[in-house]
């Protein structure tokens, strides 16, 4: 679904050349979920960019179903780390912004979204501003208006790194239920081990500038999850493998910064 | 602090002011028969506005309504001008670098020329005519409005356009349902500046251009002596003006209604 083949990435910022992406291979299945796992810094927001299209790899391709992308599409729907949602619209208006947009018929939209917002929890705030939600209710309107776009793939970038600890695991559980429901090619950009585990079919480790891909690690944990596997031995097994990875690339930086 | 009994401190300082404007006239700090005393102006203002009862025939009898109403029109159709051509011409400006680049400079040296400079030029062009007023009350509020629509456009957050462009919106629906909400609360503040300029714009206006209005008034009764009529005028300016700007406010609180909920947030 994803081919994502010797992408490299390079920023110009005045005099200096920033390589913040290395020849990135990354290939992900249709109803795969993916997690890319690294540090701030590494580059897999930049990543997620381009499999958006908000911007371009310096070299190499990505392509969704075959397609090199040119600019964004409500085909590959993103879910941003902020909400973004477009604060002088209702809940409701927010959600069928994407269909809306797309002239679909309206009595079609309106019982998709019905559903959706059922799903995600937000029934009885239809007609609610943002600014009146708490930031975990943001974040479920910001996936509500994406699956009602149906879209090929969903790119998730850190969606849940600003909410509190309790939020964010209400926040996944919800998430895995509606994978299950839906289905969808995702992109699950975080730095946060457990998260990936929890969520992922698959787990690219990425190393710090410049970001590569060190090592996909496959999660065999069987589905539907819950949040209680984060406390089984084989979980557990995983979480140690993927930290020892971490340790290494870290360890192998801090000799080269010493200039060994 | 009590909020329950909201102290009517903000009339202290105007009774102030007329209690001093009284005793300078009254105990003739000031060059007698110039300045009025506030007790003459609001007994001319009260003949100006309701005409007299005596048969004494004056030019400022009964006339105040027709001359707030030319004013008022002039204001309001200069001012609904300008704001039709400068929200589109700011949001292009603030959307497009090339537009930016073609126009905005042009604007950027046109607008230090103030708008009594153009009286002159105004004149020439559209004689002494309605025509004039409009002109020049709808250049002075334009630059207002177009330099804080542009401001608010170029404010527009680049993850709520990342996010309408990966909803599937063209640019127009961008320019239509993301920019121009966005950039509103800009929009309006460049409406209250560009109100207060109409009304400087239509007294110059109607002072020098046309032959009618508050300004016309202010100028007449200057050059006959009746100060009493031109401080009655500065009065009744000075509330229409605020009365506008307090129509634009409310106005604004009302679409902007998203907002006050932010900052309760």
């Amino acid at each position: 679904m994803i081919e994502i083949d010797g992408v490299s990435k390079e920023f110009v910022k005045g005099e200096r050349r920033v390589l913040a992406l290395q020849d990135i291979g990354l290939r992900v299945a249709e109803r795969e979920f993916v997690a890319i796992l690294g540090p701030s810094g590494c580059g897999k927001s930049t990543l997620l960019n381009m499999v958006a299209g908000f911007d371009h790899p310096t070299c190499g391709t990505v392509r969704v179903a075959g397609e090199e992308i040119v600019a964004p599409s409500p085909r590959r729907a993103v879910v941003f780390q902020e909400p973004a949602l477009f604060p002088w619209l209702s809940v409701m208006e927010n959600v069928v912004f994407g269909p809306k947009t797309q002239r679909q018929p309206a009595a079609d939209y309106r019982r998709r979204a019905a559903q959706i917002i059922e799903q995600v929890g937000l029934r009885g705030f239809e007609a609610s501003y943002p600014a009146e939600l708490s930031g975990g209710m943001r974040q479920r309107v910001g996936i509500a208006r994406v699956l009602i776009m149906q879209p090929e793939v969903l790119l998730m970038d850190e969606p849940f790194g600003s909410l509190d600890a309790q939020t964010r695991m209400l926040m996944q559980e919800l998430l895995l239920q509606v994978w299950e429901r839906h289905h969808r090619t995702v992109l699950f950009i975080t730095h946060d081990i457990e998260e990936a585990l929890l969520l992922a079919d698959r787990v690219c480790v990425m190393t710090a500038r410049p970001g590569r891909i060190k090592k996909s690690i496959d999660v065999g944990i069987p589905r539907p999850r819950a949040i209680e596997v984060t406390t089984s031995p084989e979980f557990n097994a995983l979480r140690r493998d993927v930290l020892a990875l971490i340790r290494q690339e870290s360890e192998h930086a801090a000799m080269a910064a010493a200039g060994g | 602090m009590n909020r329950r009994l909201p102290a009517p401190w903000f009339v202290v300082l105007p009774v102030l002011l007329v209690a001093l404007w009284h005793f300078a006239v009254d105990l003739r700090w000031v060059a007698a028969g110039i300045i009025p005393s506030p007790a003459q102006v609001l007994r001319s203002w009260h003949t100006w506005i309701f005409g007299s009862t005596t048969a004494m025939l004056s030019p400022y009898s009964g006339t105040w309504l027709d001359n707030v109403v030319y004013s008022t029109r002039r204001v309001l159709q200069g001012f609904g001008l300008a704001a039709l051509v400068a929200i589109p011409l700011g949001l292009i400006i603030g959307w497009s670098r090339l537009a930016a680049r073609l126009i905005d400079p042009t604007v950027q040296l046109l607008r230090p020329v103030p708008i009594t400079a153009w009286l002159p030029f105004a004149i020439a062009v559209f004689g002494i005519y309605d025509a004039s007023a409009l002109f020049l009350i709808g250049l002075g509020a334009f630059y207002p409005i177009v330099v804080n629509t542009t401001h608010g456009v170029r404010d527009t957050n680049l993850l709520l356009l990342r996010a309408a462009r990966m909803l599937g919106a063209d640019t127009i629906t961008i320019l239509a349902k993301v920019v121009f909400p966005s950039a509103l609360p800009s929009i309006f503040t460049g409406l209250r500046l560009g109100i207060g300029v109409a009304w400087t714009a239509v007294i110059v206006a109607e002072m020098i251009a046309v032959k009618s209005g508050l300004g016309y008034v202010l100028w007449d009764a200057y050059y006959v002596g009746r100060m009493d009529i031109c401080v009655a005028t500065m009065f009744s300016v000075g509330l229409l003006g605020f009365l506008s700007d307090r129509v634009i406010v409310w106005a604004g609180r009302l679409v902007l209604r998203w907002r006050t909920l932010e900052a309760h947030a």
